[in-house]
């Protein structure tokens, strides 16, 4: 069930150069049941001249403090607005939006963990799933731009952790799948968050390697609910919705399996 | 809206005289309050019915629906503005059979009224869509000559009197359903467009459709929207969209529903007094998903406030 709930901020930080992890906090008793890594909820500025909520990927949550833990670059005035929120105070949330990642088709499996930037955020709570999972081993390669690292102690807790800097400061000099053939990892199903460039060279891998690649996709969005047809994405075969190829990242979405988009 | 007994001002159901009749009339069909969904922002109802007990809106006005599917514009396909926001969606639909089949089916679950808005490029695939509708459960048809994102059609025909007039005539030879008009503000007169519509024989005309507007990114240069160019709805344009409703309104007799930038019931009552027998809520739809719900709450106060019998008394009732 989704909802606009007027969430309490019970925290907000820089965890480095522009990137800030903020908690909100769900009123008693609405914390959803169910909530899915790889789903996102829209985050309204407050500003109202600012009228479209911020889609933002959920890093984390915790059900006994009715909690949602979201990781996020300032990227522009909006995400400005965000970052200066200040705890107790409060923030109204379009939630929880998407699909998520369907834990069934990893349960068992050596799954690879990629996240690139400010796609780093939602592969936490997916590892952390992962984790609990039995027979399941997760490999984490998040790709940074520099030394400006972020989460990886947490991811580190729940998965391998592999790095890629692209000025080579850390780990790997280049990106994630320079990380992943540097450390020789054998993966049989790939989750991937980040740029595009980066999900096309994912996608790829995966052909190669004969694996199933889930890539969660990003567009400009405006009703987050599946109305408008803003964020929709070019597929592959005509979907039950559209009756044209273009899925509603936001409801179909945002993850997707790899061959079922056209991204290149 | 949370009754407050303590307050003489707040009129709830359950007090003993009856509260304000909200309902209007547009075309002999009758709307049990005068709030809509604006098309485009509302789907067809099901995305919005998870927040919305669609059953308390006056009429869902559906995305625009052609005869046969369209793919829509290339991404992004919007972008926030101040106060507002672009889009260039490219009226995006699953073509008629579908619709019937699927969305049409959806919304008669409801006890509401259904509006249905057409597209087309051309005069033929809105007379097929417009006769393919004919003996379907659909109280109004809302004809779209107005979308300011394809390239051939739709608002060529709203752009030019003549052009308006005489699809207008078309429409209504084949429509078995009043047809509403809806108009772009991207016009010098819409005054000028309001009478060519009624002339055609329109029942009533619906206004303000997006207004023409671009975004450019100053760090990439570039153009925000794919599309370049995309029409500005949201509270920016509100005032634009309560002037021309209120000229229009002094241009014709038929009924006028309002729409741009509705973002609380003060807006649409705004629209009311400026002329409009009903109005539509938009974009603000994306802001708060319960809006239409509260309009229709707010407005019902504001009419036992200022002791109204009935909503129908504020259409053009600016002194």
């Amino acid at each position: 069930m989704k909802r606009k709930t007027r969430m309490t901020v019970t925290s907000n930080r820089c965890l480095t150069d522009g990137i800030y992890s903020m908690t909100l906090q769900y009123p008693e008793g609405e914390m959803p049941e169910a909530v899915k890594p790889g789903q996102f909820a829209g985050i309204y500025t407050g500003n109202p001249a600012m009228l479209l909520p911020r889609p933002i990927s959920i890093c984390d949550w915790d059900p006994a403090d009715r909690a949602l833990r979201f990781v996020f670059r300032v990227a522009g005035a909006g995400t400005a607005e965000l970052a200066a929120m200040k705890e107790g105070g409060q923030a109204d949330m379009l939630g929880i939006l998407g699909n998520g990642y369907d834990l069934s088709m990893l349960e068992g499996r050596k799954v690879l963990l990629l996240g690139g930037g400010i796609g780093i955020p939602p592969m936490l709570g997916l590892a952390k799933a992962l984790h609990a999972l039995p027979g399941t081993e997760v490999t984490a390669a998040m790709g940074y731009r520099d030394s400006h690292l972020f989460l990886t102690e947490e991811l580190s807790a729940y998965s391998r952790l592999l790095i890629a800097t692209e000025d080579g400061s850390v780990g790997t000099k280049g990106n994630v799948l320079d990380a992943v053939r540097d450390n020789e990892v054998m993966a049989d199903a790939v989750c991937a968050c980040g740029p595009m460039p980066m999900l096309r060279a994912v996608a790829s891998y995966a052909k190669e390697k004969g694996i199933p690649a889930y890539i969660s996709l990003e567009e400009r969005m405006a009703c987050g609910v599946g109305a408008c047809l803003g964020c929709v994405t070019r597929t592959r075969d005509v979907d039950a919705h559209s009756h044209v190829r273009n899925a509603r990242i936001c409801t179909e979405g945002p993850v997707f399996k790899a061959e079922e988009v056209q991204i290149g | 809206m949370s009754a407050d007994r303590t307050n003489s001002n707040v009129w709830t159901p359950i007090d003993t005289q009856p509260g304000p009749d909200m309902s209007v009339e547009i075309a002999g069909v009758t709307f049990k309050n005068p709030v809509m969904t604006a098309s485009g922002t509302f789907g067809s109802g099901m995305e919005y019915s998870e927040f919305v007990d669609l059953n308390h809106l006056g009429a869902v006005v559906t995305k625009g629906v052609a005869n046969v599917p369209w793919e829509g514009n290339p991404t992004p396909r919007v972008a926030e503005v101040y106060g507002g926001m672009l889009n260039a969606i490219g009226l995006q639909n699953p073509g008629i059979d579908v619709f019937i089949e699927r969305d049409l089916a959806f919304l008669q679950q409801f006890d509401t009224k259904i509006i249905v808005n057409v597209c087309g490029h051309t005069e033929e695939e809105y007379l097929e869509v417009v006769e393919r509708l004919a003996d379907q459960p659909v109280d109004m048809l809302e004809i779209n000559v107005s979308c300011p994102n394809v390239k051939q059609g739709a608002i060529q025909f709203g752009q030019d009197p003549k052009c308006l007039c005489e699809i207008t005539e078309k429409i209504k030879k084949v429509a078995k359903q009043p047809v509403i008009m809806k108009l772009t503000p991207n016009v010098t007169d819409i005054a000028q467009m309001a009478r060519a519509a009624e002339a055609g024989g329109a029942d009533a005309i619906s206004l303000i459709n997006t207004l023409m507007g671009m975004k450019i990114d100053i760090e990439k240069r570039k153009f925000v929207l794919a599309n370049k160019t995309g029409g500005l709805s949201g509270p920016a344009i509100k005032p634009i969209a309560v002037r021309m409703v209120w000229q229009a309104a002094q241009a014709v007799r038929i009924p006028i529903i309002g729409m741009g930038g509705i973002a609380s019931y003060e807006d649409a009552v705004e629209f009311m007094l400026a002329g409009a027998s009903a109005v539509a809520v938009g974009a603000m739809n994306f802001h708060d998903p319960y809006l239409t719900q509260k309009v229709v709450d707010g407005m019902e106060q504001y009419l036992y406030r200022h002791s109204y019998k009935t909503a129908r008394e504020l259409t053009g009732a600016v002194l």
